[in-house]
């Protein structure tokens, strides 16, 4: 019988949440890496056994994480639990956590400062890994979005790490500034029709593509308008807080912005508001259902001044049409007194039939819905705020 | 051998319990304590300082013999009790709430 199996990343360790395909009674593990801030966990879609973590905390900075048996066990990859720590010839091993920015002249795109703040330029500095993105193909490769903004990638299942130095190369690197939030990179998608073609979203610079398996890339921002930057259609300052694409039609991507919902129909060289009949369009996490490409799912949030539901109600929105008619999911969500936020990365959906819908919360539920957002429960409510939810359909 | 402490992550991490006891080689200072435990323990390397610039990481600590050395040159002599092995050189993170 076929299973659900959701990784969540918490302010304080991970969470694994396992159900069998009717998802009515869920198993929640003992936390993993407890005490550590858990950006981001995400298994590969060529073996769903292999996972990858972002572990990080302020004091010890970043570490990378990967369970090769469905997060039973974990390691840092490199220095297996109970092996040898050196190489037979002494090397060291375990480098799983050094993200070099790459400033050689052979790239051709030595880059070494983006704009502060105060407008002057400040040297790129690596905090953590937002983000990881596992090859749609193969389990050893596997993409890092991390603060200050780039993308790295590891073919040797993140043992090392190398930058895709020409997305901060590509032009407008150096007058990339932070947001509140930090300058990261919190999305990667890849393009399940052309492996040569990725999507990636910085706050706040904006969304970026490659068509060249990110030796080169491009702002892709035209139709984007935010009044909190000089030049409301700029090609780039944009505080994009997330995009969703659906695999089956990979030109077509939805944007959850700051404000505004947003949606291009052509790999992102375009795009058009849909907010519509959002009560307030301004939110972090956006997704797709797995099985209609058109039926997409946000968590509006009252505003950037204040990050939390309208009216205290929890209320997912849905729209069947791409955008543009909403209308509010709330059975079995609270409706009074509600306060919690949900993050970019806290959503998600599985692909059974029907198809499930999770959301984390900063108060530290984890709802899910097994019919598509018509009703939802909570399944599991006391973890610590959460950062993050994936989820793997397990045959 | 020199005696070092870990925080409770760190030795998680590095799968040890208690003290951690190094041979080092030569003079004995942060840099060749840190050289050695990290030679010994690769996957402590940049969690107590930076992979490539080898700065300390700004929450983490060193303690010696009462003393917070954290300050001080990393190539500078650590007290004799600590090259002994008599006291333990302490990696501590600082104390922050949350």
């Amino acid at each position: 019988m076929s299973g659900v199996r959701v990784l969540v990343g918490t302010r304080k360790g991970a969470f694994v949440l396992t159900s069998d395909g009717k998802r009515k009674k869920w198993a929640v593990s003992n936390p993993h890496f407890a005490g550590w801030e858990m950006y981001h966990l995400k298994g590969s879609p060529a073996d769903p056994s292999r996972l990858y973590a972002s572990q990080s905390s302020g004091w010890f900075g970043q570490i990378i994480q990967r369970s090769d048996d469905g997060g039973e066990t974990w390691h840092q990859p490199g220095t297996p639990a109970g092996e040898p720590t050196t190489a037979p010839d002494g090397t060291p091993k375990g480098e799983s956590n050094k993200f070099v920015y790459d400033t050689s002249a052979e790239t051709g795109k030595p880059l070494t400062t983006h704009q502060w703040y105060d407008g002057t330029p400040h040297p790129w500095e690596f905090k953590r890994v937002w983000h990881l993105e596992p090859s749609l193909t193969d389990p050893d490769t596997v993409y890092a979005g991390v603060e200050d903004a780039a993308l790295f990638r590891s073919t040797d299942g993140g043992q090392t790490w190398q930058e895709l130095a020409g997305l901060r190369g590509h032009g407008s690197g150096a007058s990339w500034a932070p947001g509140a939030g930090g300058m990261c990179l919190h999305t990667i998608i890849l393009d399940p029709s052309n492996p040569k073609r990725i999507f990636i979203a910085i706050s706040s610079a904006g969304a970026f593509r490659t068509d060249d398996g990110g030796k080169t890339w491009r702002p892709i921002n035209r139709g984007l308008h935010s009044l909190y930057i000089p030049d409301p259609t700029a090609e780039i300052g944009h505080c994009v807080h997330r995009i969703a694409m659906h695999p089956s039609r990979p030109g077509v991507l939805f944007m959850q912005k700051h404000w505004d919902v947003m949606r291009s129909d052509n790999a992102g060289d375009t795009w058009q508001e849909i907010s519509g009949n959002l009560p307030t369009d301004f939110g972090f996490a956006i997704d797709v259902h797995a099985h209609e490409p058109d039926t997409i799912y946000v968590v509006p949030i009252k505003s950037d001044a204040e990050h939390f539901p309208l009216d205290g109600k929890l209320r997912v929105y849905r729209s069947k049409s791409g955008g543009n008619e909403w209308e509010a999911l709330t059975e079995g969500l609270p409706q009074s007194d509600c306060y919690v936020n949900v993050l970019r990365d806290a959503m998600a959906v599985d692909s059974l039939d029907k198809c499930g819908v999770y959301f984390g919360t900063t108060g530290g539920q984890v709802y899910a819905s097994a019919d598509a957002g018509d009703s939802w429960a909570p399944i599991v409510r006391d973890l610590p705020p959460v950062v993050s939810v994936e989820v793997q359909t397990l045959p | 051998m020199i005696r070092v402490t870990l925080p409770p992550h760190l030795r998680k991490l590095a799968q040890v319990d208690g003290e951690v006891s190094l041979d080092v080689a030569g003079a004995v200072t942060q840099r060749s304590i840190l050289d050695a435990l990290e030679t010994r323990y690769p996957m402590l390397r940049g969690t107590i300082r930076d992979h490539v610039t080898k700065q300390r990481r700004a929450f983490v600590r060193f303690f010696a013999c009462g003393e917070d050395l954290s300050h001080e040159p990393a190539d500078t002599p650590l007290p004799d009790p600590v090259a002994k092995g008599a006291e333990p050189f302490m990696i501590v993170g600082a104390i922050a709430g949350g």
